[in-house]
């Protein structure tokens, strides 16, 4: 590691935000608000591992994707099929005509579990999946498009197809995957009640804790040589492929990287949703994800967590106070940060706080140290 | 049910002595006896009662779902305009399902966690009933369910004020058979649970009369082209068309109908739908569905004293160019129904008027006598209605005894 005097004020800088993410996420949050207020948190939190996703690969690698509730929606359908295949034990299912078998599939008169279904009796093959199938899919999708240099928009527009069709796919075939319904009445995590308010505390203890370490793995990849690369390419990418990097296997890495992440969101989410639908894989929610990313601040990683819990809890608290005017309320949100403050909150707080915060710390006398981050973020404002 | 032995158990060796401390600050409301109406806790207090009111009014179902909403709230309205429930005065809070089911889920947790609602009158489509029912089970709440719906569902924590899908499919296709003497059936429908389950049952129905089925087909949902289809069915030539398709798509499927120059007055073939009420027509247009056969428990036109002054107290409230659906109806129940149950038992809590549910009856209910069954379901009649130009129903049969309702037919168990 090169430590520059610059480089090292800023990662202290950058732990100190760190760790007071850490300390609402884990601290004041759970001392707050009751179980219920604390499990729609925990929801949120399952949305903010997309938008982390998004940061890497839109905000830092240019990869705008249209279409990351495809890998939330894949990664929480992996962890609902273990949770169904719980839940439809031969004695639980008994009155059915073929027992043992989830309840959506003997409506649909299929009586045998399909192959893609079986190995999700197994946790471990399970929590493999997650991350696995997500990742796989991603691959073929970097692959055949990066390698082919379709980018930018054509990118966008492909991954908003991709969303349609597993969509389609999903409530098309609804004895193999419960169609429009998704995937409903999940109980038990090997023998674990995940429906009660204790399980729903501890699951949103694991979520935060996934989640902040998420970060910090993102953290690490855009402070390496990796995400200096990631944001050359962003800015200007003849030149970096001139300078003979492959180009290609950088944006399929990151694509790969913010799938994954996606799919452990959408795991965490059906564990603390209970259920897990179609509605989550389809254009509306993949878009939907794309703007807690941007109003968080698509550079920043922890303006992304803020994003995704600022637009989530606006949402219930519009719609809880004004329910027929709520959506008018979210509408005008978006609308402010889009003029106001096009970097949304990290950018504002860049833009106000930071120079406050220097006034106060300048007059401590330790002025000295900070102008010195000033360049690196003149280079991530700009488009 | 079984449920409930399972979490029992497992709560009380996970929470142990804190567990237990906090399970008796909880109940001791009810140890106490403080309120003999209101043994579990729920929002009721001597004057008022809260209950929950959980359907869509933004998003795509809301132009459906409205409807419901203003048949609860008028209910509610005219319950406590007669005194309320127990000598309380209802009082509601609504919540908005935003045509997103886990919206709906996170309500519900919302309505019966948070607000302690002593019901809630919510729902339309069957993925958002799917997605607020582990919900309604953990937390022992009770949903009245308005929409007609595929069946294979009884929960102890749901009353369905709509019908099964047996009860809207069995008689109609019994009477075309009989009056129509229709032999060949063409079943369309938009892709999704309802449409799949209702056509299988029509099918099998239709089968066991030794009559065929020569096409079945499924579009997604919003879709907008059915010119190929309708080809399809000038080839066949199928006696009925038997059309389940929802939504938005409607209005293109019968005007791509009468543009291919089927004229539904004539009946070859004759169309017999099962998801078309009168809130539907106001978007597809009286003069295109004009002739088609519609399946409900209910109409507007139906002609008796208790549905003339529905009618009339919904304008009132609502407005003049308000039209009343199959579903509006079946919302309406919901409130009236859980009034005779809390009547019945004499108090509030959800147990006690889960006893006495099976024989609830109403009789001044607009789709004439209803009773619920044991299996949480509705006796109704069936009736088929042709529409008319003014967008209206004219009621043409309905069954003489009201339907046993049956969510689990033969060979869907």
């Amino acid at each position: 590691m090169k430590t520059t005097p610059s480089a090292s004020s800023l990662m202290s800088r950058e732990n100190l935000y760190f760790l007071v993410l850490a300390a609402l996420l884990l601290l004041v949050f759970p001392v707050l608000l009751d179980a219920f207020r604390l499990n729609l948190v925990g929801k949120y939190l399952t949305y903010a591992f997309v938008a982390v996703g998004l940061v890497l690969c839109w905000g830092k690698g240019g990869i705008l994707s249209l279409g990351q509730g495809v890998f939330f929606g894949l990664g929480g359908y992996c962890m609902a099929m273990f949770l169904k295949l719980e839940a439809s034990s031969p004695e639980a299912t008994a009155s059915q005509s073929t027992p043992g078998i989830p309840d959506f599939m003997d409506w649909n008169q299929v009586t045998e579990l399909p192959w893609f279904w079986q190995p999700f009796h197994s946790f471990s093959f399970t929590l493999i999946a997650v991350v696995m199938v997500p990742v796989i899919l991603a691959l073929i999708i970097g692959v055949a498009m990066f390698k082919r240099r379709v980018g930018g928009v054509y990118f966008a527009i492909i991954t908003q197809a991709i969303a349609a069709i597993l969509t389609i796919l999903i409530i098309g075939q609804q004895g193999f995957t419960g169609g429009a319904n998704g995937i409903t009445d999940l109980r038990t995590l090997m023998g674990w009640d995940i429906r009660g308010n204790e399980a729903k505390t501890v699951l949103y203890f694991v979520t935060a804790g996934l989640l902040l370490a998420c970060v910090l793995l993102a953290r690490h990849v855009l402070g390496s040589k990796l995400g200096r690369i990631l944001v050359a390419m962003r800015d200007q990418e003849d030149r970096v492929r001139f300078s003979g990097y492959d180009v290609a296997s950088f944006k399929v890495f990151v694509f790969c990287l913010a799938a994954a992440l996606s799919g452990i969101g959408g795991a965490l989410f059906t564990l603390q949703v209970g259920f897990m639908s179609p509605s989550f894989v389809g254009i509306v929610p993949s878009i939907e994800m794309v703007i807690f990313c941007a109003v968080g601040g698509r550079h920043s990683l922890l303006g992304a967590v803020y994003g995704a819990l600022l637009v989530n809890a606006a949402k219930t608290g519009f719609s809880e106070s004004f329910p027929e005017l709520w959506l008018y309320a979210m509408g005008a949100l978006f609308i402010a940060v889009v003029l106001a403050f096009p970097n949304g909150i990290a950018g504002l707080y860049q833009r106000y706080l930071m120079p406050l915060e220097k006034k106060i710390l300048g007059g401590l006398g330790k002025a000295a140290r900070t102008p010195s981050t000033a360049p690196a973020r003149q280079m991530e404002e700009t488009p | 049910m079984t449920r409930a032995k399972v979490t029992a158990p497992g709560l009380k060796r996970r929470l142990g002595w804190a567990g237990l401390l906090a399970w008796a600050a909880l109940g001791l409301p009810g140890v106490s006896g403080a309120d003999e109406v209101n043994s579990t806790g729920l929002a009721v207090t001597d004057d008022t009662v809260k209950v929950g009111i959980l359907h869509s009014i933004t998003g795509t179902m809301a132009i459906s779902e409205t409807g419901s909403v203003q048949a609860e709230k008028l209910a509610i309205e005219q319950i406590n305009a007669q005194g309320g429930v127990l000598g309380r005065k209802i009082e509601y809070i609504q919540e908005d399902g935003a045509s997103d089911w886990p919206t709906f889920a996170e309500k519900a947790r919302k309505l019966l966690v948070n607000d302690k609602v002593a019901t809630v009158f919510g729902c339309w489509t069957s993925a958002s009933r799917k997605a607020v029912l582990p919900v309604f089970e953990q937390y022992n709440g009770m949903l009245y369910y308005p929409t007609f719906y595929e069946g294979l569902e009884q929960s102890p924590n749901v009353i369905y004020t709509g019908q099964e899908a047996t009860q809207q499919i069995l008689a109609s296709i019994d009477w075309v058979v009989k009056e129509k003497g229709a032999k060949t059936f063409y079943l369309l429908g938009s892709d999704y649970i309802w449409p799949r389950t209702s056509n299988k049952i029509a099918r099998k129905h239709i089968e066991k009369k030794g009559l065929k089925v020569v096409g079945e087909e499924y579009y997604p949902l919003g879709h907008t082209q059915f010119n190929s289809v309708i080809n399809k069915i000038k080839l066949r030539k199928p006696d009925v068309i038997f059309a389940s398709v929802v939504g938005g798509s409607n209005v293109a499927f019968y005007k791509q109908l009468k543009a291919a120059g089927i004229d539904l007055t004539k009946e070859k073939p004759l169309l017999l739908t099962i998801s078309v009420t009168e809130d539907e027509i106001l978007g597809i247009g009286g003069e295109n569905v004009e002739g088609a056969y519609a399946s409900m428990k209910y109409f507007q036109s139906l002609n008796n004293p208790n549905n003339e002054a529905f009618v009339k107290a919904f304008k009132e409230r609502w407005g003049d160019d308000i039209v009343i659906g199959d579903v509006t109806q079946a919302a309406y129940l919901g409130p009236w129904l859980w009034k005779a149950a809390v009547e019945e038992a004499g108090s509030f809590d959800v147990d006690k008027i889960r006893e006495v549910f099976p024989g609830i009856e109403l009789k001044t209910a607009p789709e004439g006598y209803v009773r619920i069954h044991e299996n949480h379901h509705l006796w109704s009649k069936a009736r088929i209605g042709q529409a008319q130009k003014d967008g209206q129903y004219k009621v043409v049969y309905e069954t003489e005894d009201l339907m046993e309702p049956d969510p689990f037919p033969e060979g869907y168990k």
